[in-house]
């Protein structure tokens, strides 16, 4: 479950936008500048809202009446960004482990095993971000917020920077996750194909507000 | 082959003891101020910059008079140190490194400050949202990605200690064995009758140690953009 009920004014711009999901998919639909990065970066907390709550299951992370902003680094969200942001420095096995060693979980072969699997990079291990194409990158950055054991996972417009034939090749991938995964993700996209193929629910964001809420039918 | 005296060995390896410790003190020092100032916005930001930048345009002759007046053993914090930790740093040779660090601290500083704020901070956004807490952001993304800009400065900072000799001279003497440095006994030689051999086979060490350091810091240099490529 993820509840948000926000306000942000980011100088001459202001975000409120309130919604509840349940969805397994809830997606972000909107054009750009409609605030969708601002929101799924509160829901990251690497931006702070000026009034409101964010609640995660049971757990409140932000609510600016009481006082609680738990940082990023506490929430246990995993994060995909549209240009990976891989580590340069570690190779995609290092990059792929960065997440259980910060967050001091016991080694999990089987997991590590079974995702590698879903995301076929098992060829890339050794290999350093800067040897990677785009599609394998995104995959690769897939993996490391999947195998941080994440609560929810936020993905913004992870196809973004992918042209066509990329698009097609990582979707897939992103519907197994969604069909075997077992996390709740939030999927930022001003793609409607794309939101239709993934998405289970639909928050569609317009100049910062919440226009429309409800199954993926909004969208038409 | 040059025929390096004795005496002229122990300016040499004065020289490089005096320089490397200076390197190393003031490492720890130059990263934390690289890293606040590549990153932090505070009160009196370009204040601490001018400061940290002014042993460069100096004269050298009157920061280590001001090093005298602070770290003498009249001075305040001289004073103090002697008296409560048995530190000195008059006529001692770690006085020569204490001058030594502070005159080279605004190349050591430098390369630093521009690999850190090289670094694309959304790499660090991303490390948070993993899990790390910030001191660990920094221990596992800002410091790796940086560490050529480190070596460079600490190549650089230890070159220019080496060859210091305005302040050190100024601030502890010129003593054979303890603080006569290459720089202080070339000084002492080329004011001595038939000195000029041997001065002359110090300028050469001189040469080549400060040649290999730039090209040591070039390298470094060099490794720290393909290292921020990923390859």
């Amino acid at each position: 479950m993820l509840r948000v009920d926000v306000e942000k004014q980011l100088g001459e711009f202001s975000l409120a936008a309130a919604f509840t999901s349940e969805g397994r998919v809830t997606g972000l639909f909107g054009a750009s500048g409609a605030g969708k990065s601002s929101l799924i970066n509160m829901i990251a907390g690497l931006l702070r809202p000026d009034r409101g709550t964010i609640v995660i299951d049971d757990e409140t992370i932000d609510d600016t009446a009481a006082g609680i902003h738990v940082p990023s680094w506490r929430r246990r969200i995993g994060y995909v960004f549209q240009d990976a942001r891989l580590f340069p420095h570690l190779n995609v096995a290092q990059n792929l482990d960065y997440g259980r060693r910060m967050n001091r979980l016991a080694s999990d072969p089987a997991q590590r095993e079974r995702i590698v699997d879903l995301l076929d990079i098992g060829a890339l291990l050794d290999r350093r971000p800067g040897k990677l194409s785009g599609g394998e990158r995104q995959r690769v950055a897939l993996g490391r917020a999947l195998l941080s054991k994440p609560r929810l996972l936020l993905l913004d417009e992870p196809l973004g920077a992918l042209d066509e034939a990329r698009k097609l090749e990582i979707l897939p991938y992103l519907v197994r996750l969604r069909d075997e995964a077992n996390i709740p993700m939030v999927y930022v996209s001003h793609d409607v194909a794309e939101l239709r193929q993934l998405a289970t629910q639909i928050v569609m964001l317009k100049q910062g507000r919440v226009t429309s809420f409800g199954g993926v039918k909004v969208l038409t | 082959m040059l025929d390096i005296s004795p005496a002229e060995w122990t300016a040499i390896l004065l020289s490089l003891r005096v320089a490397v410790i200076a390197t190393l003190v003031a490492t720890p020092f130059g990263i934390a101020l690289a890293w606040l100032l590549a990153r932090r916005d505070f009160w009196g930001k370009a204040v601490l910059d001018a400061l940290v930048h002014l042993p460069l345009v100096l004269p050298p002759v009157v920061t280590g008079y001001l090093l005298l007046l602070t770290f003498g053993r009249r001075g305040l914090v001289g004073g103090f140190l002697a008296d409560h930790l048995g530190i000195i740093f008059a006529f001692r040779w770690t006085g020569a490194a204490l001058a030594c660090g502070v005159m080279s601290f605004p190349l050591l500083v430098r390369p630093m400050r521009l690999s850190i704020e090289a670094i694309d901070r959304r790499l660090e956004q991303a490390a948070e949202t993993l899990g790390a807490a910030p001191f660990k952001v920094f221990f596992t993304v800002t410091l790796p990605l940086a560490l050529p800009g480190v070596l460079a400065g600490m190549v650089l900072g230890f070159a220019k200690a080496i060859g210091e000799f305005g302040a050190t001279i100024t601030f502890v003497s010129n003593i054979p064995g303890e603080t006569q440095t290459i720089s202080s006994a070339i000084y002492s030689l080329i004011q001595t009758p038939d000195g000029d051999a041997a001065a002359g086979r110090l300028v050469i060490v001189s040469v080549v140690l400060a040649l290999g350091a730039l090209i040591a810091a070039e390298w470094f240099a060099r490794r720290a953009t393909s290292r921020l490529h990923g390859n």
